[in-house]
């Protein structure tokens, strides 16, 4: 049977608050354990929550950004489950009112069209501490830094189809969230995160499979495994005739399998009620106007710029585009050598397979924009070549030294010299006569390819560094003297 | 020395007559001596009382004195008291000590008030009659086989019995009027949002609602000028300018409109309350109050909406007491829910366990919209009966509770009879009104409140009704026999 996968995703981004939620601790990462807290994090007795508006104008600057409705009236609710590092036994959450409502997100697919996901809703929520299993002897730690840290619980409809899809939906709203600014986006730290809800159903078949809900997955690379993995168990399973449990699975990336959660952990009834501790929140479209005229450029407008000012292909526009940083970074390198192709080959080439080979993010990349800018704009005065700058990128990704420095230091500066090559070229035909003759028996549409070996040979001699260019005419203007 | 009014103590220590330091340690010797028999404190606050006398003997000697500066008073044990036990009188926080002070513990120490110690309640602030107490029932001044009243019991009998002049209470469905009534103070709960609740350990945090127990309405208001006021910790604190509660205390009540809703009169009522009460009512008419008859067609409505309303929302507030960061813990626990089950089944007492109960059942998937959004319902019902009426009217009267104080353990086997308790006090939490209660007479020795509600923020009103009440009849001066008081104020009036 062929069958349909359906994917949808909640994603949470933490918001890039200066303090909490509803707190006035500082936020940030890797404190030590419960120094970041206020008697409202801690749960003590009579604390009471107040609300940090930032969060707020970060909603609702995310529900612009996506073009959603956004409510202008929300309320906070209760969800009441006991655990340990739930310091008040109920998560402050939003449930029948969330400050966004429907909105959508359009995603590039590989095959170069477009699709639209819907996007259910938005909601403001606090985080949870953390629960420490290890290091002490047996007995649970509990750090509540992360308590009441702001929360935008993203939820769209099921309407991804493949794992591949559901990475370009996250990959976007990352970089819608990181071009608007209300998040870091640092996934490694958990700053944002996502559970996928993954079904299948018969090719053609309307009505929706039994879902299982994925948690906590923490990278672009892991909910496309997560994902792929979980629908290879579906199917086994219901190709066995057999019927899917509708639960929460881990994904365990070490084992590169999902299991289910502990059942008691889920049997709850959260007994949902709006917060009596805090007001409704109530705001006018003139706040909303007012943060939508303050959108800065998002990600699909900055891809239709650099295909209409820069000249880049739909497909260079929309991979550079697809996160901030990254277009940030292309911006940068484009600012220094004034040459956008070069720029987007570059960035897309050489530095992609980089970041690839050592699996890091473009903020993490060693060689800065400045740099690359530099290099380019010595492929682009003749001082090297293209080859030679591939290894002069190594250098600098190796942070052996500045771009000229690595260029002086290892020979690479390109040997323009006509006198030196016009040398190198001559040495050539004399040392390889064999080659020579068969160039000249050859048929005049065969001398093309030919030239090749002694190009080949040429560049040896220079050590790569001579001007590919001119060593090409002259080789094909003494040759076909000889003839 | 302890019958003195929060005002004459106030003039005494500008006086000079006694210093803080003296009248604190008075105070704290003669609980010591006497509260045994009442029962009304949990705990003394010794050391941290004689410092504070101390500074405020500095600062009156100094003439930067508040009006309340060097006063003694006592916390209810809900407030959250800096380094000293506070224990909701339960046995989950008996080994409390809260790192923070509530925002009106603050204020009355910024005022240069001392806190002489944290007074008996019932257990998280739910019951009638304080004897749902890990610490034990408080008895009646005035009789010592009857209750209190509840669950701002320990700080009326306190007062009532001399031993601090005012104290303060909490009040989510009559726990300051009732009290008040039973023991002959005036107390007054204010406008929700109108006294911050940061601090003060929650029971259902839409109704809870913090206020003074006094002698009297001057006292109460001079207590209020304090205790009232916007706190940006409390988000549902209102940010509204706070009045001074005792320039309007002796403005005449000529036509004044009060309210009487016949359903405050109906057949649950004691008919010798019914006589104190009209008796008062004739008194504020010949103050040149003009009464009118009104209807609360859904206050009978207000008790199962409470019951509902207040245990869903307790049901959630005292999840935090979960063993895990303070308060009471079970020995050796198997595993996580263990834990859980054994420290709360053995931290909290009976009607708290009942009324989480109650609560989280309104809550659950599948009752919810019959309970809890049913009983919002309601409330909004009850908020537009008061609108409709204070349309009408400036102030509504009627009785407190529908009896004088009954007797120690005679409602303890039926939670529901006890729930009927509050039938005419419910509602005004229910719509956040402000409401008190003011001494309106004796009923076989046990005294009756009269009741006076206004509208949003007109404690001013309110106090001033009573304070010219008071004015004209002695009810609030009468001192109760087991204190010996009551002989030497005969004496005195002879």
């Amino acid at each position: 049977m062929t069958w349909e996968i359906v994917i949808g995703l909640e994603i949470h981004v933490q918001l890039a608050t200066k303090t909490k939620l509803f707190s006035g601790a500082k936020i940030g990462f890797g404190a030590a354990p419960n120094t970041q807290t206020t008697l409202v994090d801690l749960g003590m007795p009579g604390a009471l929550p107040v609300f940090n508006e930032a969060a707020l104008r970060m909603a609702v600057t995310f529900g612009t950004a996506i073009d959603a409705q956004v409510c202008k009236h929300s309320v906070f609710a209760r969800k009441n489950y006991f655990y340990p590092d739930s310091p008040k036994g109920y998560q402050t959450s939003q449930m029948d009112h969330p400050i966004v409502g429907l909105g959508h997100l359009d995603i590039q697919l590989e095959d170069g069209t477009t699709k639209r996901i819907g996007v259910t809703r938005a909601h403001l929520e606090e985080d949870a501490g953390k629960s420490l299993h290890e290091d002490y002897d047996g007995m649970t730690g509990i750090d509540l830094n992360r308590s009441s840290t702001p929360l935008l619980e993203i939820v769209s409809e099921p309407d991804m189809r493949s794992a591949k899809e559901a990475v370009a939906y996250m990959r976007k709203m990352h970089a819608i969230v990181t071009t608007i600014g209300i998040s870091d986006g640092n996934m490694a730290q958990g700053s944002m995160r996502c559970d996928a809800n993954v079904s299948l159903r018969p090719k053609g078949q309307e009505k929706l499979g039994t879902r299982t809900e994925l948690k906590n997955i923490n990278s672009f690379k892991f909910i496309e495994r997560a994902i792929n993995i979980e629908v290879e168990r579906q199917i086994d399973i219901l190709e066995d005739g057999g019927k899917i449990v509708q639960e929460t699975r881990l994904y365990d990336a070490d084992k590169n399998e999902t299991r289910p959660m502990r059942s008691k952990e889920e049997a709850n009834d959260y007994r949902y009620f709006p917060c009596p501790d805090l007001l409704p929140i109530e705001i006018d479209d003139a706040y909303i106007e007012a943060i939508r005229q303050s959108l800065p450029e998002l990600p699909d407008q900055r891809s239709a710029r650099f295909v209409s000012t820069l000249g880049l292909s739909e497909y260079g526009a929309a991979v550079l585009s697809s996160s901030r940083h990254l277009a940030d970074y292309f911006e940068a390198v484009v600012d220094v050598c004034d040459d956008a192709k070069l720029s987007a080959n570059w960035v897309m080439g050489e530095v992609a397979k980089y970041m690839n080979q050592n699996n890091i993010e473009i903020e993490q990349c060693p060689v800065s924009a400045a740099r690359l800018g530099q290099l380019i704009c010595r492929i682009k005065d003749d001082t090297i070549n293209g080859k030679g700058a591939k290894t002069v990128f190594e250098g600098l990704w190796n942070q052996t030294g500045e771009v000229d420095e690595i260029i002086a230091s290892s020979g690479l500066k390109q040997v323009n010299d006509v006198f030196a090559i016009d040398l190198m070229v001559d040495e050539v035909i004399a040392n390889n006569p064999k080659q020579v003759a068969q160039y000249l028996e050859a048929q005049e549409d065969k001398r093309g390819k030919m030239l090749g070996f002694f190009m080949g040979q040429v560049m040896k001699a220079s050590k790569g560094s001579a001007n590919p260019g001119q060593v090409n005419g002259l080789l094909a203007k003494k040759l076909n003297a000889l003839c | 020395m302890t019958s003195k009014t929060l005002d004459q103590i106030s003039k005494d220590l500008a006086a000079g007559t006694y210093s803080s330091r003296e009248i604190t340690q008075d105070t704290i010797a003669d609980i010591k001596t006497r509260d045994p028999i009442y029962n009304s404190f949990i705990s003394l606050s010794e050391d941290l009382a004689l410092a504070q006398a101390t500074a405020a003997d500095v600062r009156i000697k100094a003439g930067t004195a508040d009006i309340l500066t060097g006063v003694p008073f006592a916390h209810k044990d809900l407030f959250c008291t800096q380094g000293h036990v506070t224990t909701a009188a339960s046995k989950m926080l008996a080994n409390f000590v809260p790192p923070y002070e509530s925002t009106v513990g603050q204020r009355l120490l910024t005022a240069g008030a001392v806190c002489v110690g944290k007074t008996n309640m019932d257990e998280f602030a739910m019951g009638s009659s304080n004897e749902n107490s890990f610490f034990g029932a408080v008895k009646n001044p005035w009789d010592l086989t009857a209750v209190p009243g509840g669950s701002s019991g320990g700080s009326a009998a306190a007062v009532a019995a001399g031993l601090v002049p005012a104290a303060t209470g909490t009040d989510t469905g009559g726990s300051i009027r009732q009290p008040a009534s039973f023991c002959n103070l005036t107390g007054i709960k204010p406008t929700y949002g109108r006294v911050s609740r940061f601090g003060i350990i929650a029971y259902a945090s839409s109704l809870d609602q913090a206020g003074p127990m006094c002698q009297s309405a001057q006292d109460a208001a001079m207590m209020l000028n304090v205790m009232a006021g916007f706190d940006d910790q409390d988000s549902t604190s209102v940010n509204q300018e706070t009045p001074d509660y005792t320039a309007d205390l002796n403005l005449p009540l000529t036509g004044l409109k009060v309210g009487l809703p016949k359903e405050f009169f109906g057949a649950g009522l004691n008919p010798q309350v019914a006589q104190c009460i009209m008796a008062a009512v004739k008194e504020i008419e010949a103050l040149g109050a003009q009464i009118i008859d009104i209807s609360l067609p859904n206050l009978e409505l207000s008790i199962p909406a409470y019951y509902v309303i207040a245990p869903s929302e307790a049901s959630s507030n005292l999840s935090r007491f979960d063993g895990v960061r303070y308060g009471y813990r079970c020995d050796q626990p198997t595993d996580l829910m263990d834990f859980y089950c054994r420290t709360r089944a053995q931290g909290f007492g009976t009607e708290v366990k009942r009324r989480i109960m109650v609560g989280t059942y309104a809550l659950s998937e599948g009752y919810y919209d019959a309970y809890y959004v049913k009983a919002q319902r309601i409330r909004r019902m009850i908020k537009d009966d008061f609108a409709r009426a204070l349309s009408q009217v400036d102030v509504i009267m009627g009785p407190v509770a529908p009896s004088p104080a009954f007797d120690l353990g005679s409602n303890t086997k039926d939670p529901v009879a006890m729930y009927l308790e509050d039938i005419y006090t419910l509602s005004a939490n229910m719509a956040g009104i402000p409401a008190m209660s003011t001494p309106a007479g004796f009923v076989n020795g046990r005294p009756v409140g009269l009741h006076i509600m206004g509208n949003y923020f007109a404690e001013a009103k309110l106090l001033n009704i009573a304070h010219q009440y008071q004015q004209v009849t002695d009810w609030h001066l009468q001192k109760p026999p087991s204190t010996g008081l009551a002989a030497s104020n005969q004496e005195k009036g002879a």
